[in-house]
């Protein structure tokens, strides 16, 4: 069986984020990670192989992104994926959906060849630094696998998976064939840290670089200048004006509270 | 008049804020045409309802074709839907409210339309060539001014991001028969347990949120009751919800709910950059919160540093009494 987790590349949430003069995010200035909600990812792609003892299961991390990119495979590799892939080409930067859900696809199809296609195709919720949460959907969409999307409990036996997630009003169960293209949710359970062996074992795993041309993706499909979505403008939202603060003593606390809340109307 | 979609919001033909707000955002940039996804016999009065936010169609795609399974119906008949309305005088734009099972809609559909994409706009005005969009990104840090390229415009449109605004519409109705595929009936939903109601009002769509986070130490009912004392909606931090204390529908940030409403009071929570990312656009912002360094206070327009156990009581008996 071969499963493939996409991770993506995000600069820190908790650094100064910031776009570039072209209004695409800074991804050198920043320093980044794998996305946190990707973790979760390979979490569960690890996990459905440990529940499957004596099965022959390979997981690949696989990440589109710039060159520090693939920073965010080797903490996969740490974590106890197989292998890496980077799809790194220049002519990707400033990609939008459309263009990001092509270029996985078809890096997905690649190393899925050799096995008759992934069985598995396992995506965080969100990313941490566009918070789409559309690329799983657009996978399955491009890839024609059934979706299985923001699941929170994974089981599955045989080629039948289940799964529970929290949708709008209601928790779902979700029935499903393999092969299919699975997101999971932060309430999926923590994600595990490279032990040292994990780290050390990680140096010696294969990783492999392609470019578009690898993929049999025309560089004249993606990239910022074809995005059939562009940003025109970007603005730094203003510090939000310091408030009045008071401190509660003997009660005072409730009173100002409320009127506060009466000069604004609120009550 | 060009058509622009709007998917309307609704639980078992009750239809929700957002499509009215939707509704009057569409108003701007071509003739509303309402797209209802449920049972035909709801049609009536869920057209009732949308021509009086100014739609001139409501489109009824029977769900009995779409329900139980995820997604790929509903984009499916999206597609078909928009390609015979893009026959008449074209197609404006493509709006859906901003939930997860729409920006995966979404998602599909551009793939299947070749259009561009656009999510959780929380703004969208007419352009010169087309809707221009605002996107609050990075925790609410930028705001981001994007427009659509190529295709037919779609456009995943937050709650609260217009103050909707009544207008006739003919709302005539008319039937749409999808075809679903099989291809597109392969992740089953075998089973739905619906939330049970807490009585007060949806998360998203409140005017005022009331939350708590770890501070609370378990205790919820001073949120609670300073809530209801407010009419407001219950919210949560992660902390809270990981500490099983809330269900996670209660969730606020980045990877529970967003809101914007007119108030939010933050109780107990520190202010995570990943909270702040659910809660930062809130109009009028409130923390009380016993650490002064708390960073919560960083955002907000009025704060008590005090513990919330004595202040939210007290300040929920206050309002009880005020004359109104
Ligand atoms: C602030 C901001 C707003 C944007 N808004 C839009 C927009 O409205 N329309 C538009 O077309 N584009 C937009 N983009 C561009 C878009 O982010 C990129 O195309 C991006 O790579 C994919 O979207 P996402 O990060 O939201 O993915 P999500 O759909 O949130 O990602 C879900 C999962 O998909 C996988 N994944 C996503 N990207 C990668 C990757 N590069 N490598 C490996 N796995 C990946 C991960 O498993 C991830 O958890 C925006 C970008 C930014 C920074
Ligand atoms: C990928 C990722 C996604 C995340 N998504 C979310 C999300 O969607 N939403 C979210 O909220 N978090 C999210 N988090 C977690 C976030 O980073 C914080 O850990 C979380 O918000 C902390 O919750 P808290 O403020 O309730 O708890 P704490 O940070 O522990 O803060 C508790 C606060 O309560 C105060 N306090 C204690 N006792 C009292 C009292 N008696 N009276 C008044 N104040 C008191 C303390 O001074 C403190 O400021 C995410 C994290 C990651 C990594």
């Amino acid at each position: 069986m071969n499963i493939v987790v996409c991770v993506k590349y995000v600069p820190d949430a908790t650094a100064d984020r910031k776009f570039e003069d072209d209004f695409t995010v800074d991804r050198v200035g920043v320093d980044g990670l794998l996305s946190e909600l990707d973790e979760y990812a390979v979490e569960q792609a690890l996990q459905f192989r440990e529940k499957r003892e004596g099965e022959e299961i390979e997981i690949t991390a696989l990440t589109v992104g710039p060159e520090k990119a693939v920073d965010a495979v080797r903490k996969a590799l740490q974590m106890g994926v197989d292998k890496g892939v980077h799809v790194l080409d220049d002519a990707i930067a400033g990609s939008d959906y459309v263009a990001t859900s092509l270029v996985l696809a078809k890096a997905i199809e690649k190393i899925g060849a050799e096995s008759g296609g992934a069985d598995l195709v396992v995506c965080g919720m969100a990313s941490t630094d566009a918070a789409g949460s559309v690329i799983p959907a657009m996978l399955a969409e491009r890839l024609g696998l059934p979706q299985v999307t923001l699941a929170s409990v994974i089981e599955s036996q045989g080629d039948q998976v289940r799964i529970k997630r929290d949708n709008e009003g209601s928790t779902e169960v979700i029935g499903a064939t393999l092969p299919i293209v699975l997101s999971v949710t932060d309430q999926s359970g923590e994600a595990r840290y490279p032990s040292f062996k994990g780290i050390m074992a990680a140096k010696k795993k294969p990783l492999e670089t392609f470019a578009l041309a690898d993929l049999g993706v025309d560089a004249g499909e993606v990239g910022l200048s074809v995005a059939w979505s562009q940003v025109e403008d970007t603005t730094e939202r203003p510090p939000r004006t310091a408030g009045e603060i008071v401190t509660d003593e003997d009660g005072s606390g409730a009173g100002a509270l409320v009127e506060f809340l009466a000069s604004k109307k609120f009550i | 008049m060009s058509e622009v979609l709007v998917v309307i919001d609704h639980v078992a033909g009750e239809v929700k804020k957002p499509t009215y707000e939707l509704l009057t955002i569409a108003r701007r940039l071509g003739e509303p045409a309402a797209v209802f996804f449920g049972s035909p016999d709801q049609a009536d009065a869920v057209a009732q309802k949308v021509k009086a936010y100014g739609a001139a169609k409501v489109y009824v795609v029977d769900d009995a074709q779409t329900k139980g399974f995820l997604v790929a119906p509903k984009a499916e008949a999206l597609q078909q839907l928009a390609e015979k309305s893009s026959g008449g005088d074209g197609l404006a734009a493509i709006l859906l409210p901003s939930t997860f099972e729409n920006k995966e809609v979404a998602g599909r559909l551009a793939i299947k339309l070749g259009s561009g994409l656009i999510t959780d706009a929380v703004d969208v005005q007419a352009g010169e060539s087309g809707p221009v969009t605002t996107q609050s990104v990075f925790a609410g840090n930028f705001t981001v001014q994007a427009k659509v390229t190529h295709g037919t415009p779609i456009i995943t449109v937050k709650p609260n991001s217009a103050a909707p605004e009544e207008a006739d519409g003919a709302g005539t109705v008319e039937t749409f028969d999808a075809t679903i595929s099989d291809a597109a009936r392969t992740a089953q939903i075998v089973a739905t347990q619906p939330r049970q109601s807490t009585g007060r009002p949806e998360l998203t769509e409140a005017a005022i949120v009331v939350s708590g986070g770890r501070g609370t130490g378990g205790n919820f009912e001073p949120v609670e009751g300073f809530a209801d004392s407010l009419g407001a909606a219950v919210g949560a931090s992660r902390a809270a919800v990981d500490s099983g204390w809330m269900p996670h529908a209660f969730q606020v940030g980045q990877t529970g709910k967003t809101v914007s409403p007119q108030l939010y009071v933050a109780n107990g929570i520190s202010g995570a950059i990943q909270h702040r990312a659910g809660m930062q656009t809130s109009k009028t912002i409130v923390a009380v919160n016993k650490d002064p360094e708390a960073p919560i206070f960083e955002l907000v327009d009025f704060g008590v540093v005090g513990d919330l156990h004595t202040v939210l009581p007290a300040a929920t008996e206050q309002i009880t009494v005020r004359p109104r």
